[in-house]
């Protein structure tokens, strides 16, 4: 812990931290460019000199270890005459394009310049230009801008795991380049971020807003089951772009592209009427008084409420499945669900069907086994926490299904059941590794447990999880890794067949049989809508997708950033997304969508009026809603029934990381990332979806 | 090849070699240089790579000859980009057969180097970086070779040539030209960089007289010296022209 003076304020820091570091810790900002706290340090843009006793001439601060005794002066006149001097170098070669720059008002080399700058220029030399990069559909470079801080090509290298990036050349002939090739990482996007002056810029947010203009609202990402906090930018009532907020347990300060560019889905295919289907088979438009009496007629006049059914889909929030369980209970039928990929999980035990070891325990693990599932597709952050454990050292990761390339050195072990069960066995060298490691942890994906053996499969893993170890007081490594946002709130407030209920198959078939003959999907489209039979499908959502197309009603509801409403991520953390723009056209927040159709279908409608009644329902059903933003240790126990295992590889649950859910597969940069990294590759292996 | 890839923590895009391959002895060459190395640092032998592959491809490397050696190396192909284009030894343009490389640098350019540079463009009217259309002659203009005693100085491809007028100069562009042997070192006669006019110290022989150390009378190396000399030039020179890969300091290995 050494004590320094900086300023003439003395501070104690820990051991480790560098001069700028102790400086921020002291309240004393440094300026810079190149340092960022997540990326090694590269000391290579001069702006975060300060001046040290008895050094010669003033020192890197994000290079030099803060010591014991060290007497630093970040305002003297050195360091500004320094400063200064190091701005006007930099801006030798920058052009004066901040005017027509997507970087403008939130630039960093603007910023500085204002606060450290020289107010004129002394060069009459001509600027060096540089010629643009190919770098994708997602980045738009400027490379003439470039400041040669390397902080992207760290990020990709360091955090992405993708070595595409790199610097050519030397001195003022350097220039960030990636071969004329698209950064193939799903994390991509945050180079964006990274770069502090306006070389890299978002490519579909090209000249589209200036950030002054912008309401930025934070909120929760649906895009997978991790729940990024984001910080949601609009502008009248369009989504104009989503960035990363910091979260330390969640995404640190990243988001993966999905995330950040899924967004221009919201413009498009959105249901912004009730819609009717007519007796030639058309969707017409409809006031919401007619689709209601149209549900009500259907849902009312069922004497035997089993014949009704409703399915819950991938994007939706707590309090909107909440509503429509209390609807389905007071009708009185016992066909919920919620996993609409089939996932064969028991929500009996919480503990069962989330990431118990948490986002961030993951860094204290050292063994993990994954089944079933491609973390680098299923939750990037989730990937890019792994890796960074991995680099630490001493992490040693087996993987069980499709064999898929990920950013970390893998033990590729099989493909299916059969390797589970050796290693289950102690048949396998893994198990030794998992036998030996302190605490180790297995993540099973949806792809291990979205098959007819699956809550089999889940038992087995339970029971590996009790013999090697992973199950302790001060430990949990046993963990379910979701697909979507919305399951682990679902299973929560128990969106699943109740007594005597049927499951997804169970509903599918019954539809196709003609035993179920009414479906309400709530934002549900990733079902086969062939096998809904005759039913007649009741569709709330917010695109014109799959399930709308089956519909026979339309109820149009909100997308997430057009409503407040609460998601549990894989961990079982509790997070609050908020309304950033109003629904489109006629469409409502979901939970009020239902609220008011209860008033049509029920004797006694639902029993909550605002937000604020809906949570406290919330909280009754589960407590676990009742904290925000926190992971309560679930209790261990007994989940999964055991059962004859097939011998069967594992299917992976993503088959286009870029086109998971409705919005994104309405988005048009997503549409443009699948052509650029995901149908090459397609035709390259000759393999179709 | 030979020896495990280094664990691989990142993914890049498979090295496009487009056909670049090393020869056979060329191959026997990059398995001397990687044997130096650990397996899992076989990265280390990145620049003796790089130059085998420009040695081969005539003097200049191209994007598929670098990806090769990525590919051999196990590394990322953009990590192999940056050395390769760090380092002014490496060229990315086709060079002449003879690539003049002209020293400017300070004491070179006390002593006429700018007369050189302009002796070459008035000869063979090509500037910096530049071929002669018949691809016989290309230079650069570079800085400190360290041979600054003999200044001003060229290297033609792997050979010194010193103490050069812009007249001495443009005679051995003639005699390049002209397939004639040009005998590389001082083009003033002098031997190594001693002085001038011949040595002024270390002039007497001992009596078992070492020979790299005698010189008799003042006047200037002995003959069995300077006989010595000339067959180990003329060695070096056969070597280089049979296609001898290896760089200076390791060929004698």
């Amino acid at each position: 812990m050494p004590t320094l003076t900086i300023n003439d304020k003395e501070i104690t820091v820990p051991a480790g931290v560098n001069v700028l570091q102790a400086c921020e810790l002291a309240g004393f900002e440094i300026p810079r460019f190149c340092y960022h706290e997540r990326l090694s340090v590269a000391g290579n843009c001069r702006m975060c000199l300060v001046e040290m006793e008895r050094a010669p001439k003033p020192i890197a601060a994000c290079h030099m270890p803060a010591g014991d005794g060290m007497k630093i002066w970040t305002d003297s006149d050195l360091v500004r005459k320094a400063r200064r001097g190091v701005m006007e170098f930099l801006l030798i070669n920058h052009p004066l394009d901040c005017p027509i720059c997507d970087q403008g008002g939130e630039c960093d080399l603007q910023d500085q310049a204002m606060a450290y700058g020289f107010d004129r220029s002394r060069y009459e030399e001509n600027k060096r230009a540089v010629p643009e990069k190919e770098m994708g559909p997602l980045i738009k470079t400027i490379m003439t801008r470039c400041i040669h801080c390397t902080r992207c090509i760290r990020f990709a290298a360091e955090v992405a795991g993708v070595e595409e990036l790199g610097a050519i050349g030397r001195g003022e002939h350097m220039e960030v380049t990636t071969l004329e090739q698209a950064i193939d990482s799903e994390m991509s996007g945050n180079l964006v971020d990274l770069c502090p002056v306006g070389a890299l810029t978002s490519r579909p947010y090209a000249f589209s807003a200036r950030p002054w203009e912008l309401r930025k609202t934070p909120s929760i990402d649906v895009m997978d089951a991790v729940g990024s906090n984001i910080r949601v930018d609009t502008r009248g009532r369009e989504v104009m772009r989503v960035l990363p907020r910091l979260h330390e347990d969640v995404n640190e300060e990243w988001i993966h592209d999905k995330t950040r560019h899924a967004c221009d889905g919201l413009r498009r295919q959105r249901l912004d009427r009730p819609f009717i289907r007519d007796e030639g088979g058309r969707l017409r438009q409809a006031s919401w008084d007619e689709a209601f009496d149209a549900v009500a007629k259907r849902l009312k006049s069922k004497r035997k409420p089993e014949k009704i059914a409703a399915i819950a889909g991938d994007l939706c929030d707590a309090e909107s499945m909440l509503a429509l369980r209390d609807l389905m209970h007071a009708l009185g039928t016992p066909n919920l669900e919620c996993r609409q990929d089939g996932a064969k999980l028991d929500p009996t035990r919480r503990a069962g069907y989330i990431f118990n070891t948490t986002i961030a325990g993951i860094e204290e693990a050292d063994a993990c086994l994954l089944v079933g599932t491609n973390p680098r597709w299923e939750a990037p952050l989730i990937n890019t926490r792994l890796r960074k454990r991995f680099l630490e050292g001493g992490f040693k990761v087996g993987m069980i299904g499709e064999p898929v390339e990920l950013t970390y050195q893998v033990d590729y072990l099989g493909a299916g059941t059969d390797t589970l069960k050796q290693i289950a066995e102690g048949k396998n060298a893994f198990a030794d590794v998992l036998k030996t490691a302190e605490r180790p942890m297995i993540v099973v994906g949806t792809g291990a447990l979205a098959r007819p053996d699956g809550a089999a499969v889940l038992a087995l893993a339970r029971q590996m999880a009790l013999d090697f170890g992973m199950v302790s007081e001060e430990w949990s490594g046993f963990n379910v890794l979701h697909t979507a946002a919305a399951r682990v709130g679902g299973l929560d407030l128990g969106f699943v067949p109740g007594e005597g209920g049927k499951d997804l198959e169970g509903i599918l078939d019954a539809t196709s049989s003609g035993d179920i003959d009414t479906v309400f999907l709530l934002g549900a489209d990733e079902i086969d809508m062939d096998r809904l039979g005759k039913a007649f499908v009741i569709y709330q959502g917010h695109h014109g997708d799959a399930g709308a197309h089956r519909a026979d009603v339309v109820l149009p509801g909100a997308a997430y950033t057009e409503k407040n409403a609460t998601y549990v991520n894989t961990e079982g953390r509790v997070q609050l997304a908020r309304l950033a723009a109003q629904p489109p056209g006629d469409a409502r927040e979901d939970w009020a969508i239902l609220r008011a159709l209860s008033d049509y279908v029920l004797k006694s409608p639902l029993p909550y009026d605002t937000l604020g009644e809906v949570r406290q329902k919330l909280i009754e059903t589960s407590r676990t809603f009742a904290a925000v933003d926190h992971v309560a240790p679930a209790e261990w126990g007994d989940f999964a029934q055991e059962g004859p295992i097939e011998s069967r590889p594992f299917a992976l649950p993503v088959a286009n990381f870029y086109m998971t859910d409705p919005i994104s597969r309405n988005s048009e940069t997503m549409a443009r990332c699948t052509a650029t990294f995901i149908l090459p590759k397609q035709e390259a292996t000759g393999t179709d979806g | 090849m030979s020896g495990t890839a280094r664990p691989k923590v990142t993914t890049f895009p498979a090295p496009n070699t487009g056909g670049f391959a090393f020869t056979e002895e060329n191959q026997a060459q990059a398995q001397r240089h990687l044997a130096k190395y650990p397996d899992n640092n076989k990265a280390s032998a990145v620049l003796p790579l790089l130059w085998l592959a420009q040695r081969q491809n005539g003097g200049h490397l191209t994007r598929e000859s670098i990806e090769y050696v990525a590919s051999l190396l196990g590394m990322a192909p953009i990590r192999v980009h940056e050395v390769a284009h760090f380092y002014s030894m490496f060229n990315h343009r086709p060079v002449g057969k003879y690539f003049i490389q002209v020293c400017r640098t300070t004491p070179c350019m006390l002593r006429g180097s700018d007369e050189l540079i302009a002796a070459v463009k008035d000869k063979l009217g090509v500037g910096e970086g530049e071929v002669t259309e018949d691809g016989v002659f290309s230079m650069r203009e570079v800085e400190c070779l360290g041979a600054c005693c003999n200044a001003p100085m060229v290297q033609i491809n792997d050979l010194y040539y010193e103490d050069l007028t812009p007249e001495s100069l443009s005679n051995l562009l003639d005699d390049l030209r002209a397939g004639k042997d040009a005998q590389p070192g001082s083009q003033a006669g002098r031997a190594g960089s001693e002085p001038l006019g011949g040595a002024k110290t270390l002039t007497e022989v001992g009596e078992t007289g070492v020979a790299g150390y005698a010189f008799a009378n003042g006047g200037g190396v002995p003959d069995a010296v300077r006989q010595a000399r000339k067959a180990e030039a003329e060695a070096a020179k056969n070597e280089h022209q049979a296609g001898e890969t290896s760089g200076k300091g390791d060929g004698k290995a």
